[in-house]
């Protein structure tokens, strides 16, 4: 009996270390415990070799501009400053200063100018330096310079009676396609092959009508996230953590019906055992947590939802500069170029 | 980097430029340190970008040595998801 009793302790421990859970009214269990001392009998003390042993990463998905995958065995706090780094700062390139030369159309030159701003550019940062603080000219190692030039006319040829603007007028809509890398200094013989454009062609900046022009001399530097969100490199980098729904006792039949809705599509899957209907958990994955279960009364104490603690589905969307697999290499070596920059000063510190 | 304190044990470090990013992944790696009796990080005041982190070591033990060694561990870490990330997408451009 007292074997049972310290079974069901150690399993609830193990519940308390390892999933996050989900009660009707609130979440328990979401701090990170599993540091030495904490325990008794559990060896919680940092390893290197168990952390690697434990580690491992799986990719889900990799399309074009997104990227799904999975790391087991790491801990909240690292995944976050992972997540938080890709936000805000992996550097890239983006317009910070517009020289307007010309701007009769009727968006404000400073409207004009934020909206250049957020364009994203296609141009490798890792090609190009920081600019120095104070520098206002820009040398050729940190700045790329683009042109947009652009006037609107009247159509001759177009009908008398028609009022489809694409007819009438030439240039009225100004997309980022327009926009045109002039080189600086060597830049075409550092750059021999290179083609620095926006991502997409189709970014529609202003509109015009006939007589109106734009002629803006733009300088993109390279910046951080952190600096200005036109920077960060991401549409989007988020985690979830991998969810655990276990059943309690057997659901059958009609009940088993109302839990398969309960759940998003996929999750809950009703076999058919000796002619009853059983409900099982066929994918917990896929599942959002809507929390449905819990408004039923019949189902609520029949489920345990929860998520384990050190499983982390990451999913990485690229606004198209860098690739995300680049992105996420990228940055976790900004998170060791951190540790690097203490561990400099610590032995540059005189020890007292 | 900024050391203060009473003795050689406890000591708190100002990290200028540095947020939660480094803040938490750094105290959990301290907090692992089983040498370590009080490890923690604060930001002083959102506006400003520094942090005051604290160590606080059971015995004669110097706090520096379980700061440089959790700088040391989260390098290790850091090389090592990068090493597994690796080698999973060139394993995944393989296969397909």
């Amino acid at each position: 009996l007292a074997a049972v009793a310290a079974m069901a302790a150690k399993r609830s421990t193990d519940e308390m270390r390892d999933r996050v859970v989900l009660g009707e009214f609130g979440v328990r269990n979401v701090h990170t415990t599993d540091f030495p001392g904490n325990y008794p009998g559990y060896e919680d003390a940092w390893d290197q070799r168990r952390f690697e042993e434990a580690f491992r990463v799986d990719i889900i998905r990799e399309e074009e501009g997104a990227l799904e995958f999975d790391m087991v065995g790491i801990d909240a706090a690292i995944a976050n400053a992972f997540r938080r780094i890709l936000l805000a700062e992996v550097p890239t390139m983006a317009v910070e200063k517009v020289f307007v030369y010309n701007n009769t159309s009727i968006v404000q030159d400073e409207i004009l100018a934020h909206r250049l701003g957020l364009i994203p550019i296609r141009a490798d940062p890792r090609l190009f330096e920081y600019r120095n603080q104070g520098d206002e000219e820009g040398t050729e190692i940190d700045t790329l310079q683009f042109q947009l030039k652009i006037k609107c006319s009247r159509n001759p040829q177009a009908a008398k009676e028609s009022s489809d603007p694409n007819e009438l007028y030439f240039n009225h809509k100004v997309y980022s396609k327009h926009m045109t890398w002039v080189p600086l200094g060597n830049q075409t013989d550092l750059f021999p092959d290179a083609d620095f454009r926006p991502v997409h062609d189709d970014i529609l900046i202003a509109l015009l009508r006939p007589g109106q022009e734009i002629d803006v001399l733009m300088h993109c530097v390279k910046g951080i996230g952190k600096d200005h969100a036109k920077f960060s490199p991401v549409a989007t980098a988020s985690y979830r953590l991998l969810p655990d729904i276990t059943l309690l006792q057997p659901v059958e039949d009609e009940a088993a019906e109302m839990l398969q809705k309960c759940f998003s599509p996929g999750v809950i899957e009703i076999q058919n055992i000796k002619g009853k209907k059983v409900a099982r958990v066929a994918n917990a994955r896929l599942d959002t947590f809507s929390r449905e279960v819990f408004r039923h009364d019949s189902l609520k104490n029949l489920v345990r939802l929860a998520r384990v603690r050190n499983h982390y589905i990451f999913s990485v969307e690229s606004t198209g500069i860098l690739p995300p697999d680049v992105l996420v290499s990228e940055a976790i070596k900004i998170l060791m170029g951190k540790c690097q920059r203490f561990l400099n000063e610590l032995d540059s510190l005189p020890m007292e | 980097v900024q050391a203060d304190g009473t003795d050689g044990n406890c000591v708190t470090f100002v990290l200028h430029d540095e947020d939660h990013t480094l803040g938490n992944s750094l105290r959990y790696m301290v907090m692992k340190n089983p040498d370590v009796e009080f490890c923690g990080y604060c930001i002083t005041h959102p506006s400003e970008s520094k942090i005051n982190f604290r160590i606080q070591t059971r015995g004669a033990l110097p706090a520096v040595e379980p700061f440089r060694k959790g700088l040391n561990d989260l390098m290790g870490v850091c090389q090592h998801v990068l090493n597994t990330f690796e080698v999973r997408l060139s394993e995944g451009l393989r296969g397909l």
